[in-house]
């Protein structure tokens, strides 16, 4: 107990004296916890609001698509190659056969439909233009999967209504004039519906539409709108594309939804293969595909800041252990075990872990409800996630596994040191590197002592390495993502007109605020491997100084250590980086960005190091050499 | 240049109000080349803090230094460093050589940093070594060697770029008498060359070796006395220890 008691009174004691490493400490750890929270409290985010969609759109349980394709010589057809513009009595037949068949499965209680599609082509009077899946509803509301206006009214001949996030993209609002087809409509409304994933995702996702796609734009180009019956047979007459239906099931048991679709789509007991089944879980999954890229990114982030956190931590606790050199020699002379003196350290660490963890909770709770909105396709928002118990464990557990990794070894090796040495408060011998000390003697001065203070201490140069290249990886894969983002749009751009995609759109500003979380650890990295370093080399810093080398030398000297170490740490990011990205994005193939961009990011790094070890350097040199020399002795 | 130190009104204080401490109290000095100078005194009463101040090491509250001819009070950051590099050798009680660096190294530091090339350095290290007595001690590091084989290497280190004095703080505070008798032998070689030389100590015996002894209390010259022990060569004497000839 008393034992406990002074662990912790030292622990509490240090963290009180030291407050501008601790806060360090604390923001390091802090960030990665609030990045892997974010990413943890984001699953199933969407979840709410689809089931309020669902809800206030009598959903259907089960949407099937009936495909007439032009090979199916019995298919009623209204395409260019048809001679008629209605079904004939045979198609007809076929088509109720279709939709008896459906209406039969076992399980379901009610349907509504079919409804007739057009695939087509949509224009704006601001010159967007796109690709719009209209299908033909009735004036009057219907039983199963009625879209939920939100602005303006239901349709109308000539009128059109649009889903919100299509709407958006293409940023009309009612009244507004457009053309499908090439005839002319007004937005009658805006709706929003659970029964087709929204804008881009309608033709893109599984979930969404199957057989759209035909035309010549892109499937992340397409979006639902709504119109009547005889509007979207005169749209499918004139675009000349195959003739489809939608069909809405109610189910006796939603929850039954995936079995029925699996067993049909396996079996194809359907009149013709041609018909397929979507379940509402599959559509509320392609709805959260909004926030998806989200996620990845927030795990791949969470990853990057843990590891940034990490070398942080270790190098901030080595640091820390130069400061307690004395204390801990007192500690053993008092009876104190190597056991205390590493309990010491790593309950301060542990401390601060979990008053972070707890921090990055917080910050997470507060910073989802930002970045969590659903999105223009659901009603409602998703709130403020819950943070569960499982979550914290998570959390929490990670900040310790970060704080332990860091210090265990300062730790063991403060407990392993020789008492006398301790009180002595004489800093751990450096290694010396008799290859480096020859050749540094040819380099100016500033190298010249550059090169033996980092070499000293190649631990802390190997962790700074480490640091840059979790940094520059960092913004290699943003960089990678982009490239990427920016190769998406261009493909959307041959079919549409710069339509502004909301998944990139989201994504984008994810990895922004993504990138600025690890600017500011690598940020933070970079001032306590420098302040480190300035504490290391204080003594041969005053030293270099007594025996003639200017405040400006010893300071590029120290910058030089900083910098020397980044250089490989930022070129061994870029490879870093692609991976990095190449896993996070689903093996999808490698996405270089430009090499003037890499260059940009890997001396843009490097600039950065030696501008944030400026200050301590210069703070390292304001101590009058004589006073640093003395106080050696003391 | 007949005196290459001058002193005057030098003061250095710490504090303020009821705090403040004078360290070195309007001290006046004067060095003649060669001349070997020692400063007495209890721990704590400035003779560090006054040899610091007159190497450019730390800079005074007041007063006037004359170092080579020039105003190191008017002198920048990058002014002392140079006269550091050029006109002052300093040896430490702790003799602070830099642990991974040889004997040898440690001693081109200086040449090094004077931009001097590192064959004329090493050259040079290795004349003052052997000058110690350290050849043999060339390549090994400091945690290798004893007290003293440290101290005459950061003696070696001192010399490196031709000072125009040595200033030496407590040289033999860490050392036991043989060791001492190794550094009081080096002094006497170098005042016998015609080296300037300030020691700071508390040890008589050391001071016994000055042409001058100047003793020091609160931050004040109390007393100033001729000696013959530097330049009679008998070093020494009236401390016990050994006979340095013969």
């Amino acid at each position: 107990m008393g034992r406990m008691l002074i662990i912790a009174r030292l622990a509490a004691k240090d963290i009180r004296y030291r407050p501008a490493q601790a806060i360090l400490l604390l923001v390091a750890i802090t960030a990665a916890a609030a990045v892997l929270s974010l990413g943890l409290v984001m699953r199933g985010v969407t979840t709410q609001p689809y089931q309020q969609t669902r809800a206030a759109t009598r959903g259907p349980d089960v949407v099937a698509d009936l495909f007439f394709g032009p090979s199916n010589p019995g298919s009623p057809c209204l395409g260019a190659n048809c001679s008629s513009s209605t079904s004939t009595s045979g198609d007809a037949a076929t088509l109720a056969g279709k939709a008896s068949a459906l209406e039969h499965l076992q399980g379901v209680t009610g349907s509504t439909g079919p409804y007739q599609i057009a695939e087509a082509v949509i224009t704006t009077a601001n010159g967007h233009r796109a690709g719009v899946v209209a299908e033909g509803r009735d004036e009057a509301p219907a039983a199963i999967d009625q879209p939920l206006v939100v602005s303006g009214t239901w349709i109308r001949p000539g009128g059109v209504v649009l889903e919100r996030t299509f709407a958006e993209a293409l940023g009309v609002s009612v009244g507004s004039k457009v053309t499908i087809a090439g005839y002319p409509y007004t937005v009658a409304g805006i709706a929003v519906t659970a029964a087709e994933p929204p804008y881009p995702n309608l033709c893109y996702a599984t979930g969404g539409i199957s057989a759209c796609g035909a035309l010549d734009i892109t499937s992340r180009d397409f979006g639902m709108a709504w119109v009547t019956r005889a509007d979207a047979a005169t749209a499918a007459k004139a675009s000349g594309m195959p003739l489809m239906y939608l069909m809405n099931l109610r189910l006796s048991d939603p929850s039954n939804a995936e079995a029925l679709v699996s067993a049909y789509n396996n079996s194809k007991q359907g009149p013709t293969a041609s018909t397929s089944l979507v379940a509402w879980q599959d559509i509320a999954t392609a709805d959260g595909l909004l926030i998806a890229d989200q996620q990845t990114v927030l795990s791949v982030g969470a990853w990057l800041a843990a590891l940034l956190a990490i070398a942080s931590v270790a190098v901030l606790a080595g640091g820390r252990m130069a400061e307690h050199n004395r204390r801990t020699g007192l500690l053993k002379t008092v009876g104190g075990t190597p056991g205390t003196v590493a309990a010491v350290l790593l309950a301060e660490n542990v401390v601060l872990a979990v008053v972070s963890a707890v921090a990055g909770l917080a910050i997470a709770r507060l910073a989802a409800p930002l970045i969590t909105n659903p999105g223009a396709a659901l009603l409602g928002t998703a709130g403020a996630p819950s943070v569960t118990a499982a979550i914290a464990a998570e959390v929490l557990v990670v900040a310790l596994i970060v704080a332990l990794a860091a210090t265990t070894v300062p730790a063991i090796r403060a407990a392993r040191r020789s008492t006398v040495s301790a009180l002595a408060d004489a800093a751990r011998t450096p290694r010396r590197h008799a290859l480096m000390v020859a050749l540094s003697a040819r380099l100016p001065v500033p190298l010249l002592l550059g090169v033996r203070m980092a070499t000293r201490r190649l631990r802390r140069a190997f962790l700074s390495m480490a640091s840059i290249a979790v940094t520059v990886a960092g913004l290699v894969a943003v960089l990678a993502f982009h490239t990427l983002a920016d190769h998406v749009i261009d493909n959307a751009m041959t079919g549409s007109i710069g339509l502004t995609d909301p998944v990139v759109q989201r994504d984008s500003q994810m990895l922004l605020v993504l990138t600025i979380v690890l600017l500011a650890l690598s940020t933070l990295n970079a001032i306590s491997a420098t302040w480190a370093t300035v504490l290391d080399t204080r003594h041969s810093s005053a030293l270099f100084r007594a025996l003639g080398a200017t405040p400006r030398q010893v300071s590029a000297g120290q910058i030089m250590a900083q910098v020397m170490p980044a250089i490989p740490g930022a070129i061994v990011g870029v490879p870093l980086g692609i991976l990095l990205f190449w896993a996070a994005n689903g093996n999808g193939g490698l996405n270089w960005p430009s090499p003037g961009w890499l260059v940009a990011a890997v001396l843009g790094t490097l600039a950065a190091v030696a501008a944030m070890t400026l200050l301590p350097a210069w703070l390292g040199t304001q101590q009058s050499p004589a006073s640093v020399l003395q106080a050696e002795m003391a | 240049m007949n005196e290459p130190i001058r002193v005057k009104g030098l003061t250095k204080s710490f504090g303020k109000g009821a705090a403040l401490v004078r360290a070195v109290d309007d001290i006046d000095l004067s060095v003649a080349q060669g001349e070997t100078v020692a400063i007495m005194g209890p721990s704590g009463c400035g003779k560090s803090t006054l040899l610091h101040m007159t190497g450019g090491l730390e800079r005074p509250t007041s007063g006037s230094i004359m170092l080579a001819g020039q105003e190191l009070t008017e002198l920048g950051e990058r002014g002392l460093a140079r006269l550091r590099r050029t006109a002052v050798g300093f040896v430490f009680q702790a003799f602070h050589l830099v642990d991974e660096l040889t004997a040898r190294e440690n001693v081109e530091l200086p040449a090094l940093l004077a931009g001097q090339s590192p064959r004329a350095a090493r050259q040079r290290a290795l004349e003052l070594l052997a000058r110690v007595g350290l050849t043999d001690r060339a390549s090994f590091l400091p945690a290798a060697l004893s007290g003293g084989q440290r101290q005459r290497v950061a003696v070696a280190r001192a010399l490196s770029n031709n000072p125009l004095v040595v200033l030496a703080d407590e040289p033999t505070g860490n050392l036991d008498s043989a060791a001492t008798l190794d550094v009081l032998r080096l002094f006497d070689s170098l005042h016998a060359a015609g080296q300037t030389l300030i020691i700071v100590t508390h040890d008589p015996r050391i001071a016994a070796t000055a042409d001058r002894m100047f003793t020091m209390r609160d931050g004040l010259f109390i007393d100033e006395t001729r000696l013959t022990g530097g330049t009679s060569g008998n070093l020494g004497a009236l401390a016990g220890l050994p006979e340095l000839k013969g």
